[in-house]
């Protein structure tokens, strides 16, 4: 075999080794250790000089505790399933935002399309926190969309949106909307005119030929997009503590108060570890099931 | 196959089966047909035949729905089709680059068009399985359209278009994206399906050479105007433009003066030169007149022939081997060249003439087509 495929293959490979692999299985580790007032703060610790007696020392004493923890206390639960569930919403809106904004895009004139591109990607230029303490602005009591409802006369109370889910569903639906856009597009752009005209011609009407034709040709940038919102929103934290309430149960909220209010490195990594299964495990389904329909079709 | 006249083109009483009337389309500024008038009647294969952007792909498009003309009429069955979306049209299409549904299996793009009709389930697969057999890929029916060659790719487009049994069939470049051998045993599976199934083809190409081999008709179009319809026999032996016959085939333009002699006219064309006889097909008035004259219709020889009432002498410029046949290009006194073409039907002789030969082209004088200027 020669070196050059072989390298080609093993620089990933150690990519991923050093910047996921071996950071989670620190992460796990903590999660499977106690906690303690030390630095760094839980037990036990690997004691490198006392060679491999340390290191057997170390492992007998690790043990699932958390993780049964996490199972008694339905904080935990609650927040994982209000996390999935408003992750879930968001990436609904998302996709019912995103697929026509695409749709659209990809049928503009081709002069009209890197403008379009540009404004779609022109909010990360500005810095993230900045947007989401102007969406405050926006939402508040006082702010401009119930300044502006107020005085069109469409509601006659402020309307309580800012500290709701709401907000948090607004909030993630915004900030992720560009991730949604940006592979359907990718998709629909290359979506070959003359299927359309195919499908017409054989008796669809445009309505039938977007159903049958443009939806199943970009089921590849819909999944792919839904992906890149579902998974960053479901560990949002950002979002959550500065827009939602505080009835606003998440996941990343919960990981950061373990880690940095309580200083409780194990709950909080085994939090995080739960968290990790939670993205993994559908992600592994799918691509099984699109594995398995590839050798079908062959 | 059923039944019709073989030339209903000829025949006064014959329905056409679609009619263009004055039809005009322009995009923007652009025209794209110009005021175009004509008759493409049942069962015909009808070519339209141009460079590309003559407006020949305008046409069809028109015909299949994905355009409305700028003004005029077209009828199909006698019937104005303009307000028709394509969906609802008995005119189905077979797409340049055959535009098959990449998510779907071969069966499945078949029978795409049948489950959009309000046949039972029963009868599609059965029609399916027709199609399938009829174009000879029922082997390939569960594969998707990325996991079989181009050329099964244009069976499954030809039986998807063919499924619904539409009244028309529009074939647009259809086997252009075919190497040479597979295009041309294509073009003979592509005449025998029309006259099994009986459908009116009107294919749309640039290609003279699949144009005069599939239809019963080939229309010339240039800069959206129709220059000739005719049989293709009719377009390369009495073209009626210098244009056609020099889009058609090779040709040999020579620009002179006639005077008219009975059937026959007398044709000056160089100073000092023998005036060329020939016979135009209708009486043309003396005047200026192109003289056209195919490579292969001009005999070459060493001696000067006395059976032919033309004949010139000249110089071999060049010789273009082509296997069957040699072209030679002579250079007559006054500059002018011309093409002779002569037939290698013996083996292993080598050629009678070669470079700088001196030579003489000689012609009968129907040999020629006469056309005023």
């Amino acid at each position: 075999m020669n070196l050059r495929r072989a390298s080609l293959i093993v620089v990933p490979y150690l990519w991923l080794m050093a910047l996921f692999l071996v950071p989670f299985l620190i992460v796990f580790r903590i999660a499977l250790s106690d906690t303690a007032l030390a630095i760094p703060p839980y037990t036990p610790t690997l004691e490198l000089s006392e060679g491999w007696a340390g290191l057997r020392d170390m492992l007998s004493q690790l043990d699932f505790e958390n993780f049964s923890f996490l199972a008694s206390d339905d904080l935990y639960w609650k927040s994982y399933l209000s996390s999935v569930q408003i992750a879930l919403i968001s990436t609904f809106f998302c996709l019912l935002i995103g697929f026509p904004l695409a749709y659209g895009m990809s049928n503009a004139p081709e002069e009209w399309q890197p403008t379009l591109m540009l404004l779609v990607i022109l909010p990360f230029w500005t810095s993230f926190l900045i947007r989401v303490y102007s969406l405050i602005g926006l939402l508040s009591q006082e702010g401009m969309i119930n300044q502006f409802l107020g005085w069109i006369g469409v509601i006659s109370e402020p309307l309580e949106i800012l500290n709701t889910n709401i907000a948090v569903y607004i909030g993630i639906t915004y900030t992720y909307l560009p991730f949604m856009i940006l592979p359907i597009y990718a998709t629909l752009i290359k979506l070959d005119r003359s299927l359309l005209e195919a499908a017409e011609d054989l008796g669809c009407s445009r309505t039938q030929a977007f159903w049958m034709i443009t939806i199943p040709l970009s089921k590849a940038g819909i999944i792919a997009g839904c992906f890149l919102v579902f998974i960053p929103a479901l560990g949002e934290f950002v979002i959550p503590s500065l827009l939602g309430g505080s009835q606003t149960l998440m996941i990343g909220k919960v990981l950061f108060e373990e880690f940095f209010s309580n200083r409780d490195w194990p709950v909080a990594s085994a939090v995080a570890v739960i968290l990790l299964l939670i993205l993994i495990i559908p992600i592994v389904l799918y691509q099984r099931n699109e594995q398995r329909q590839m050798e079908a079709n062959q | 196959m059923p039944q019709h006249t073989p030339d209903p083109w000829n025949d006064p009483n014959a329905k056409p089966l679609i009619t263009f009337r004055n039809v005009t389309k322009k995009f923007g500024e652009f025209t794209a047909i110009e005021d175009l008038n004509i008759d493409i009647y049942q069962g015909e294969f009808f070519a339209l035949l141009g460079p590309s952007g003559c407006g020949k792909t305008t046409m069809m498009r028109m015909l299949a729905g994905f355009e409305t003309p700028t003004s005029g009429l077209i009828e199909l069955d006698g019937q104005d089709i303009s307000p028709i979306p394509p969906n609802k049209r008995s005119v189905n299409m077979m797409f340049q680059s055959y535009a098959l549904f990449p998510h779907l299996t071969v069966y499945d793009n078949i029978a795409f068009g049948l489950k959009r009709s309000d046949m039972p389930k029963d009868e599609i697969d059965a029609r399916v399985q027709q199609m399938l057999k009829l174009v000879q890929i029922e082997r390939f029916a569960k594969r998707k359209p990325d996991q079989i060659s181009g050329g099964q790719r244009q069976r499954v487009a030809l039986a998807r278009a063919l499924a619904k049994g539409p009244k028309l069939l529009l074939l647009d470049e259809p086997l252009s994206a075919l190497d040479k051998k597979l295009r041309q045993q294509t073009q003979f599976e592509l005449m025998d399906i029309q006259e099994k199934t009986g459908t009116t083809f009107v294919i749309v190409t640039h290609d003279q050479e699949e144009a005069m081999t599939v239809a019963s008709r080939v229309a010339v179009m240039n800069d959206g105007k129709l220059q000739q319809v005719d049989t293709p026999e009719r377009i390369y032996e009495a073209p009626n433009s210098a244009y056609v016959a020099d889009f058609i085939g090779e040709v040999n333009i020579i620009e002179g003066h006639a005077t008219g002699q009975g059937e026959t006219v007398k044709i000056t064309w160089a100073e000092g030169q023998q005036e060329i006889i020939g016979t135009p097909a209708n009486p043309i008035p003396n005047g200026p007149v192109h003289f056209l004259i195919r490579p292969e219709k001009v005999a070459i020889s060493s001696e000067k022939p006395t059976d032919r009432i033309n004949a010139i002498q000249g110089k071999v410029l060049d010789i273009a081997y082509l296997g069957n046949l040699s072209t030679y290009h002579v250079e007559l006194p006054g500059g002018q060249i011309i093409k002779a073409q002569a037939a290698n039907s013996r083996r292993r002789a080598s050629l009678a003439f070669t470079w700088e030969d001196t030579v003489w082209l000689s012609w009968s004088d129907i040999a020629g087509v006469v056309l005023a200027r």
